[in-house]
């Protein structure tokens, strides 16, 4: 056996087992997720991912509602999210005093690790009495776009998204802020010193240059959005319809798994739950390396 | 996976306990419906002070307490709703013996709901809850429920419909008794612990139901009795098989229980029950105990646990709010007891 001689040695294996263990959680998750789901992979095949019946009293089970209000949910806190949260740390890393700046982010990351119950009863008893009464508003101005039509009883689809986008921000902003200020000071000297202003500085040196970074941050904040359960199923109406109105209530995927696993019975039932679980972790999948991918193609572009 | 969880858990809650049981300690885990887990904790409680047994029961939920028993990983199981034959057959099969059911403690589940300008209690048939929930009727001032109301003006405007998103005893019990009133509800819907709602949206737990209405004008939902008692709602009065309104109330849930037939394994469901003063939306809740105990000291702990259960435990119901069994039920259970062996 090779002799471990110096710390190098000792370091190299103790990381490398800390990688390899993570490798390993990972594959036996999707394996566990993979084997407890037999009974309805067997009995529903691909159709699983397409129909979008959810009867427990007739074992009938289709992921398809769920799929679109994940991804629906999560898109409108990216749509929201993203522009607040990079403004917000534009502002803070480069444009706000230290001072300032040291409190504020203080306060931001605070408000990271707030349990998500916690914005989910927010959400119940301030935003959706406050979505209620800006209703008219936003009817009067989005009303003609199918996206803010039918009934709104507040608990809704854009309820939840508002939500997701007030608990990815702190993410966004705080990782952002971090990359921005990691920005070599030169690269600002070099752009002043030809004359750029400060604000044509930041958004065409700093930012391109920090990008990653910030992309990064928004994974993080996705991902987070992807897999929240207990604020969205507070928020979002529980309903296994697609509707295309963010008006109206949805279903994701975490809130259903986090509803009804406790007390399904039957393989048929648990099975399809664990099937869901399994289609979360594929879509994260699927989009991150959609993101990744968007990235990859700017990046490119930026370079030549 | 679920089985592995429900070893850890178990593993888990032996661990926990061990350390404070004394050697005599008999130890016995128990896990299911979180419905009665208030009445259970001080049960539990109550008994290992007159005793040297000690009983872990973690409250996970009725399908989740089905599992465990009969993948045998706690010594007895809890639920609101009986276990179906496929259910025992799976028991029989996995175990090689019976599991019985003994009913503990009642339940039962109200209407609620928030109409601007309507105070005081509404009266339901059962035909209006089962039209509502099934999205035929939807507007407050239909004639099945003006008819019902006399005196009481009721507004034109669209019922919003709420209902439990999480799978749960509550909803059980009320699809039950959907079931029971409307042929179409029974072959659209069906009963379940989780349902296909024709209509609604969902709140998690009594009080996503309760939040919801009281935040939606015109809506109406269904949550716990004990909820309801607790939290000083307003609910309606919901017609009976003998054809009175009657408010929900510990007596008229008992007395729903009384006027039912009681068979051989206790697996009866007492919702639009006879009666006149029974309440309609009622059930029990049981404890799923295997027939065959081969551990002398945890079989000499259980059955002694449901003796005194029947007996003493029966006058701590009203404090917490839980309807007790009728004399009759709990004669019949202390017979059933001695099936135990």
């Amino acid at each position: 056996m090779h002799r471990l001689r110096s710390g190098d040695d000792i370091a190299y294996v103790i990381t490398l087992t800390c990688a390899l263990t993570i490798l390993a959680l990972t594959a036996l998750l999707v394996f566990e997720l993979y084997k407890n789901s037999a009974v309805p992979r067997h009995q529903f095949g691909w159709s699983f991912l397409v129909t979008s019946t959810w009867d427990p009293v007739t074992g009938e089970f289709g992921a398809l509602p769920f799929i679109y209000g994940t991804v629906v949910t999560s898109g409108l806190a990216l749509f929201l999210g993203i522009p607040l949260g990079v403004g917000a740390a534009i502002f803070l890393a480069e444009l706000a005093p230290a001072k300032i700046s040291n409190a504020l982010t203080f306060l931001i990351e605070l408000l990271a690790a707030v349990p998500s119950v916690i914005f989910g009863l927010l959400g119940i008893f301030v935003l959706v009495p406050a979505l209620i009464a800006l209703e008219p508003v936003i009817r009067g101005v989005l009303g003609w776009t199918p996206l803010f039509s039918g009934p709104f009883y507040g608990v809704s689809m854009l309820s939840a998204g508002v939500v997701l986008s007030v608990m990815i921000i702190p993410f966004i902003i705080s990782i952002s802020r971090e990359v921005i200020r990691a920005v070599p000071t030169e690269q600002r000297e070099g752009a002043l010193a030809l004359g750029a202003t400060k604000w044509e500085t930041t958004w065409d040196v700093v930012i391109p240059f920090a990008r990653t970074g910030i992309m990064g941050s928004i994974f993080l904040a996705l991902a987070r959005s992807l897999g929240e359960t207990m604020a969205v199923t507070m928020v979002i109406g529980n309903d296994p319809a697609i509707h295309a109105s963010l008006f109206a209530p949805g279903y994701s995927i975490a809130a259903v798994i986090a509803n009804e696993f406790a007390e399904a019975t039957g393989d048929l039932y648990l099975g399809s739950l664990i099937e869901l679980g399994l289609v979360l972790f594929g879509l994260t999948i699927i989009i991150n390396g959609l993101a990744r991918v968007l990235v990859l193609s700017t990046t490119k572009k930026g370079a030549s | 996976m679920t089985r592995r969880i429900f070893i850890v858990n178990a593993a888990l809650a032996t661990v926990l306990t061990m350390g404070v049981a004394s050697a005599q300690e008999v130890l016995i885990n128990a896990a299911g419906a979180t419905f009665p887990y208030p009445m259970y904790s001080k049960w539990f409680d109550e008994y290992h002070k007159k005793t040297n047994a000690q009983i872990n029961y973690a409250s996970i939920g009725s399908g989740g307490g089905i599992a465990q028993v009969t993948a045998g990983t706690v010594d007895f199981g809890a639920s609101d709703g009986p276990m179906t034959d496929e259910q025992i057959k799976a028991f029989q099969d996995k175990r090689g013996m019976a599991i019985l059911h003994f009913p503990t403690v009642l339940g039962a589940v109200v209407p609620t709901y928030n109409i601007p300008g309507v105070a005081g209690s509404l009266n339901f048939t059962g035909e209006a809850l089962a039209g509502i929930y099934l999205g035929k009727i939807t507007k407050w001032n239909d004639p099945e429920l003006t008819k019902a109301n006399p005196g009481v003006k009721l507004p034109g405007s669209n019922i919003v419909v709420v209902h439990r998103s999480d799978g749960s005893g509550t909803t059980y019990i009320w699809t039950d008794y959907l079931s029971k009133i409307s042929k179409e509800w029974e072959t659209r819907v069906g009963k379940a612990t989780s349902v296909k709602w024709p209509v609604g949206l969902g709140g998690k737990g009594n009080e996503g139901v309760s939040g919801s209405v009281q935040q939606t004008a015109n809506s109406i939902g269904y949550v716990e009795l004990i909820y309801a008692i607790q939290n000083k709602m307003t609910y309606g009065k919901v017609k009976n098989a003998a054809g009175d309104f009657i408010q929900a109330s510990l007596a008229g849930v008992t007395a729903a229980a009384a006027g039912a037939t009681m068979p051989d394994d206790f697996r009866v469901s007492i919702t639009n029950a006879p009666g006149k003063t029974a309440y309609p939306i009622s059930s029990f809740t049981w404890l799923l105990i295997p027939a065959k105990i081969a551990d002398p000291a945890k079989k000499k702990a259980i059955t002694g646990f449901l003796s005194w259960m029947l007996t003493d435990g029966q006058k701590m119901t009203a404090a917490l709010s839980y309807a007790p069994l009728p004399n009759a039920v709990v004669t019949k259970e202390m017979k059933a007891i001695a099936k135990i062996q």
